[in-house]
């Protein structure tokens, strides 16, 4: 079934997303069927792009949107922000 | 021969020590990448041909991790995971086959276009640390296109032969996993901060480095000599023979110094009989935190917040505040950083123009009066304060209390703060300690009462003896009555740290007389728990401690309360120590 799913993360007061972090959430999004997007304000970069997440500027106190978009994107969503709150708790 | 002119030049030191040497200049030469325009039918061989740049290059960097994780360590090859992404980053290829594509054009020419738009957005971005990546993509870009333009890859630093400084435009990653080490003098750069590659694998491997010099590739020739100074920054170009001699001696020293102080870095300040003390550092500028850890202090006692106020019209942001805080906070943890807030007047005045003139600033609008006064500035402060204390290891202080109403206040707008916070949903500490300095004689003598209201104490010895003992240090016709061993500052600091104990609070101290070994160990006696000094400080005031006992310290501490005159003080202590430590004593002391 295909779906679309958003969900708002702020990267609260944290480390920005860094070239570690950033590189594990392509690793890890690239597996997934679905299309992964990230809203920053109006700009809205591939989630599978490792180039155009960090182009995006995501610092600390920003908040972004995650969207997925597919048969897997439930899964995907749940993973990428796990992975993302991992990182937060452990700064 | 005539000898060539010597120059200094300023740049930013990113890693200690002193290298003397010939250079070694690496990589100077940059790709030129001629753009030429394809027929339609040779669209698909150049499609083709950028596919198998990507995948041999894949190849040679998968290999260049194992052997750097060999080398070095798996953090290090981890490097090699973001350069890995981006060869296979789809965004990024399907960019360059559209260009290739629609603008007919040949495949290095596209690829570099498109990396420079990259790079290009990531060299903007406020953050530092992302601002560098943008050299991650460009060391994986030279890579591809070395490919691409037929060029075997480069690797020029391993064949690094004879011990020399080196000297590029920049160092990637890749180029100092592979360094042949043992032969590696220091690294001066074009580019690069103190968050750079090259500024974190050269402290790790202790060697100096000075970086952000603009354009030195330029500057030198390959027969140059160079003296690089890491801790101070500056490289000499051609330096005289008198000029090394000095610094070769200042070489010598630095590396008698650090022997015995790297040898005290990880040690605990414990006295011989296991009494365990914290000995903390003194922060006033941000380029300063690095100190802390490097002379093994633990943590920060005092982070002065003036810096980011003086010399401008207006007030920092909360922004750019609560940056400062936070990079501070994260740079020493897991050891704690306690932030005084703002502490303008006296002898610091902002530039602002509603500041009034005072006739007695010291005695006047100051400090927490002066905050209190202006809740739109020091609500401000306090909201960046919170905000970096999600951390956890963030703690709060007020200067110039003087008495418990003052702080009652303060900690009430504190509170006001946290709900405001809490109420946007934005995360803090919501245990953050809150801590009075005692540095108004009042606040000393009522010190009983706050310690019911404060989380813990910090001395501020250079106001409280000015105060006390009613003299200004810098009039040169009564300084010689600043006398910190002066019985009534005694007894002052004394009861400041009792009242604390009674209630279960942690006194520090964060003014000079801490770190001046002959008081510290009168403080150690009076049972302080903190010694909150400036960094090159710590060796030496650990030293002493490591070499007394705590049960020594008290009887001398009891012996002082009973002598009448600083004087008395200073000599008893001085008699005393020797006693204890030998004819070596003096060593221990400043002097």
């Amino acid at each position: 079934m295909m779906s679309r799913i958003e969900k708002k993360i702020t990267i609260s007061a944290n480390e920005s997303l860094h070239a570690r972090p950033a590189s594990l959430f392509v690793q890890k999004a690239v597996k997934y069927n679905s299309s992964i997007w990230i809203k920053k304000g109006k700009e809205v970069v591939n989630g599978k792009s490792i180039i155009e997440l960090l182009s995006l500027g995501i610092e600390k106190g920003t908040e972004i949107t995650l969207i997925a978009e597919g048969d897997d994107a439930e899964e995907a969503l749940q993973e990428l922000e796990e992975l993302l709150m991992f990182y937060e708790k452990k700064n | 021969m005539k000898r060539k002119t010597s120059r200094k030049i300023k740049g930013i030191g990113a890693s200690g020590g002193i290298a003397i040497g010939p250079i070694y200049l690496a990589g100077r030469e940059e790709f030129s990448v001629f753009k030429r325009r394809l027929s339609q039918e040779e669209i698909p061989h150049e499609i083709l041909r950028f596919e198998e740049a990507l995948i041999s290059t894949r190849k040679s960097l998968v290999s260049l991790q194992e052997e750097v994780s060999k080398k070095l360590s798996y953090e290090h090859a981890r490097i090699f995971d973001a350069h890995l992404l981006v060869l296979e980053d789809r965004a990024l290829i399907e960019d360059v086959i559209t260009k290739i594509k629609k603008e007919k054009v040949n495949a290095e020419y596209a690829f570099s276009e498109v990396i420079k738009k990259y790079a290009a957005a990531l060299a903007s971005l406020r953050d530092d640390y992302l601002k560098e990546r943008a050299i991650d993509i460009n060391d994986v870009a030279k890579r591809v296109l070395s490919r691409l333009v037929g060029k075997e890859e480069e690797q020029p630093l391993l064949s690094l032969k004879e011990k020399a400084i080196i000297v590029a435009h920049d160092l990637s990653p890749a180029d100092t996993a592979v360094l042949p080490k043992q032969n590696v003098l220091g690294f001066v750069t074009d580019i690069g901060g103190r968050t750079s590659h090259t500024a974190i694998i050269a402290s790790s491997l202790g060697i100096p480095a000075v970086v952000g010099l603009r354009n030195i590739t330029e500057i030198i020739d390959e027969e140059d000599i160079l003296i690089i100074d890491g801790s101070e920054g500056t490289v000499i170009v051609n330096p005289s023979p008198r000029v090394i001699e000095e610094y070769k001696l200042k070489r010598t020293q630095q590396a008698r110094l650090k022997k015995i102080f790297s040898l005290l870095r990880r040690e605990p300040a414990k006295t011989l009989d296991d009494k365990r003390v914290t000995i903390a550092a003194n922060v006033e500028f941000p380029e300063e935190i690095p100190l802390v850890s490097e002379w093994g202090c633990e943590g920060i006692g005092l982070y002065r917040t003036e810096y980011m106020f003086l010399g401008r019209k207006d007030f920092p942001q909360e922004e750019e505040q609560f940056q400062a805080y936070f990079d501070v906070a994260r740079e020493v943890k897991p050891d704690t950083v306690i932030i005084r807030t703002l502490d303008i007047g006296g002898d610091k005045f902002l530039s602002q123009p509603d500041m009034p003139k005072e006739i007695h600033p010291f005695l006047g609008w100051r400090a927490i009066r002066f905050c209190l006064a202006r809740p739109d500035i020091f609500k401000t402060q306090l909201r960046a304060i919170l905000r970096a204390s999600v951390l956890k290891n963030v703690k709060i202080m007020f200067p110039m209390i003087s008495g418990v109403e003052e702080l009652k206040q303060a900690k009430a707008m504190l509170e006001e703060t946290k709900s405001e916070l809490r109420k946007k949903k934005i995360g803090f500490d919501e245990n953050i300690q809150v801590g009075a300095m005692i540095e108004v004689p009042s606040a000393a003598l009522t010190s009983d009462f706050l310690a019911r209201e404060a989380d813990f104490f910090s001395i501020g010895t250079n106001d409280l003896i000015q105060y006390s003992l009613a003299v200004d240090r810098s009039n040169e016709k009564v300084a010689y009555l600043y006398e910190p061993g002066h019985p009534a500052v005694i007894s002052l600091i004394k009861s400041v740290i009792d009242s604390g104990h009674r209630h279960g609070i942690k006194v520090g101290m964060c003014g000079e007389m801490a770190s001046e070994p002959l008081y510290a160990f009168i403080l150690l006696g009076l049972e302080l728990d903190e010694f909150s000094i400036p960094p090159a400080w710590a060796p030496k005031l650990k030293r002493l401690i490591r070499a007394v006992k705590f049960s020594d310290a008290i009887t001398l501490a009891e012996k002082i309360m009973r002598v009448s005159t600083a004087k008395e003080v200073e000599k008893l202590t001085r008699n005393f120590l020797k006693e204890i430590l030998g004819n070596k004593y003096k060593s221990y002391l400043s002097e």
